[in-house]
């Protein structure tokens, strides 16, 4: 009796599993749907920069990181910001933002890291429509 | 039988827990202060110390806790003590290591694993060798296995899973593809959090069936049901962090389903509490009992928030606000902080031979979950304020936003130094006994 009731939680526990790894596959080997994205060896450079300095300490993109700094996922397509908005940010040492010492460079890779991210879509999605089932359907950048 | 190196887990463990709500402190100093300081102690340093240094004594704790109970408890003879002692060794070099590459700010990782990625191979041998050893003494000594062998087991295979995850975007082909890559992390996360919970929860339904002495808690249809809806969840129901990254729809639906079946768990919870309204528990009143009854209060209020912030509708607002701090402090302080905290009284009860009962620290236990209370509403008050500025209010600056939450963060710091106080007085508390229990067995030849 003990015996087979191992037996079905193993058999269940496959099964989970199993489900898990085509998942897993799925999700590994998926296309993006929107507004897909390679980032450049440039790119590739600036997100560097923004992990060894950690800047997702204190900022967001997609509202995910810390927050004591604001979200940088548009701030390279906003109207009143930009590309020299950023970099001016970069060496000031604003607020509690460290002074950093990037050199031109450096700053170029920044830059093209968050316009790329920029590029892929919006947070926060304020044109996102709320459904009656508590779903929301997001605005996709190339959507518009 | 000795084991000496399961008290060394958990006194590094106690040691790790004090230094993590420091660093925490110092943090948070940040956001009421932003200029103090700040050359010394940034925000960039001091988030990844505080971070990695809790979730160490998450980890910590609750390997030690394992190690103990299936040694000193259940009497198995451990399948290798050698296994274990580098299991020791591996992790303290690997710490050290890890805050050395922090302090230095070699933080070539990503959050939550800021260091350097090389380090992430000993942590994980070390998990493997933990692996080892717990399969081959649980299988040879075990059958029929209770629940929290089950989730004791599942927890390890899938942190080692998970922190492997985590470490996918060093492939170019996923770096390059900024969403994918975005998901993965955050799905890896969700995901590792699930697994450790599996440690964490084990250990809580252990402890309250050796307090109330009753296997039939750790057996049953009904464990079983919540174990594999918990192991469901924890594989495929993490994407509510990432609901709003433009990934494809079915990833987010899924989760959102996922998610949706914890109801089920909120809804058993409030019926078995009805249910235990008319029958008259006896109660228990060691320091472990009552540890574990604070888990429950904030396993109700974290579940009615995690529940809620699992909706879409919902999410839009919180997400990327310190709801979700409340959240991830809430869980990891509120229940599994208490829980190995019940633990630690737990298996101090055990190696001192007489219980720790709540009367002595009855004071301590109160300030702990009343500051935690008012820290948590703190969180969730500042996380709805800055939903509001997100999404309603067009001519406010960020740094406007801030300064109006000035008063908010000054709550924020001295309730979490009340905290850190009431948790420091209980970590020595414990390490006092720990310490002199150590002492013992080194001293003693049996
Ligand atoms: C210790 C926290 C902290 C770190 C680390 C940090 N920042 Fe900042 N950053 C801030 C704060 C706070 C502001 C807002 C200042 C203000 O507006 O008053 C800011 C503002 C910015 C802005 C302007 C955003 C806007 O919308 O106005 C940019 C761009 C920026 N930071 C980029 C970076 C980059 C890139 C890094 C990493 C190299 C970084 N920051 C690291 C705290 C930080």
């Amino acid at each position: 009796m003990q015996q087979t009731k191992s037996k079905y939680n193993i058999i269940i526990i496959v099964v989970l599993i199993s489900i898990f790894c085509m998942y897993n596959v799925v999700i590994y080997t998926s296309k993006e749907c929107a507004a897909p994205i390679k980032l450049t060896t440039k790119a590739l450079e600036g997100q560097k920069i923004w992990q060894n300095n950690n800047c997702w300490s204190c900022h967001q993109i997609y509202g995910l990181g810390g927050y004591l700094g604001p979200d940088l996922t548009n701030v390279f397509s906003n109207p009143n910001k930009g590309e020299n908005y950023i970099k001016a940010f970069l060496n000031s040492g604003v607020k509690s933002m460290p002074k950093f010492n990037f050199s031109e460079a450096e700053k170029e890779a920044l830059v093209a890291f968050l316009q790329q991210i920029d590029s892929t879509g919006y947070y926060p999605n304020k044109e996102a429509i709320i459904k009656p089932n508590g779903w929301v359907e997001i605005l996709y950048k190339d959507e518009k | 039988m000795k084991n000496k190196t399961a008290l060394l887990f958990l006194i590094a463990a106690l040691y790790v827990l004090i230094l993590g709500t420091l660093f925490g402190l110092l943090a948070s100093l940040q956001y009421s202060l932003p200029d103090f300081l700040k050359e010394l102690i940034p925000l960039n340093k001091m988030r990844p110390l505080h971070t990695t240094t809790v979730i160490s004594w998450i980890i910590l704790s609750a390997t030690g806790s394992i190690y103990f109970y299936i040694s000193k408890v259940e009497h198995l003879s451990l399948f290798s003590f050698k296994l274990q002692k580098v299991h020791l060794g591996i992790f303290m070099l690997t710490g050290i290591a890890i805050y050395v590459s922090l302090v230095f700010g070699k933080m070539e990782g990503r959050e939550y694993l800021a260091f350097t990625p090389i380090l992430t191979i000993p942590i994980l041998l070390g998990w493997f060798l933990f692996g080892i050893n717990y399969f081959k003494t649980i299988r040879k000594h075990v059958v029929n296995w209770p629940i929290y062998f089950w989730m004791w087991g599942t927890g390890i295979v899938f942190i080692i899973y998970h922190l492997c995850e985590a470490y996918l975007w060093l492939i170019p082909s996923f770096r390059t593809h900024f969403i994918k890559d975005t998901i993965v992390q955050w799905k890896s996360y969700g995901s590792f959090v699930g697994s450790w919970n599996m440690l964490v929860y084990g250990i809580a339904i252990y402890v309250m069936s050796k307090i109330k002495n009753d296997v039939s808690l750790a057996r049953g249809k009904k464990v079983f049901f919540f174990y594999f809806l918990g192991l469901s969840n924890l594989m495929l129901g993490w994407a509510h962090h990432t609901y709003f990254v433009p990934t494809l729809p079915w990833i987010r639906y899924l989760s959102y389903g996922v998610s949706m079946t914890e109801w089920i768990l909120l809804i058993h919870i409030i019926y078995s509490w009805k249910k235990s309204l008319t029958k008259k528990e006896k109660q228990d009143n060691s320091m472990a009992y009552k540890f574990l009854m604070a888990a429950d209060f904030w396993v109700f209020i974290n579940l009615i928030i995690a529940l809620l912030i699992s909706i879409p509708a919902i999410n839009l607002f919180t997400h990327g606000t310190h709801i979700t701090v409340a959240h991830s402090m809430g869980t990891t302080i509120g229940i599994n902080t208490s829980i190995l905290l019940a633990s630690l009284f737990f298996i101090v009860s055990k190696v001192k031979g007489e219980v720790i009962m709540f009367q002595k620290l009855k004071k301590v236990y109160y300030v702990f979950n009343s500051s935690l209370l008012v820290f948590f509403s703190v969180l969730l008050f500042a996380g709805a304020k800055k939903a509001n500025w997100m999404f309603f209010e067009k001519n406010t600056s960020f740094s406007m936003m801030q300064d109006s939450l000035y008063l908010t963060y000054i709550a924020f710091f001295v309730f979490g130094l009340v905290l850190a106080t009431s948790i420091t007085i209980l970590a020595i508390t414990l390490l006092k006994v720990l310490h002199k229990a150590y002492k013992k067995e080194a001293t003693s030849t049996l």
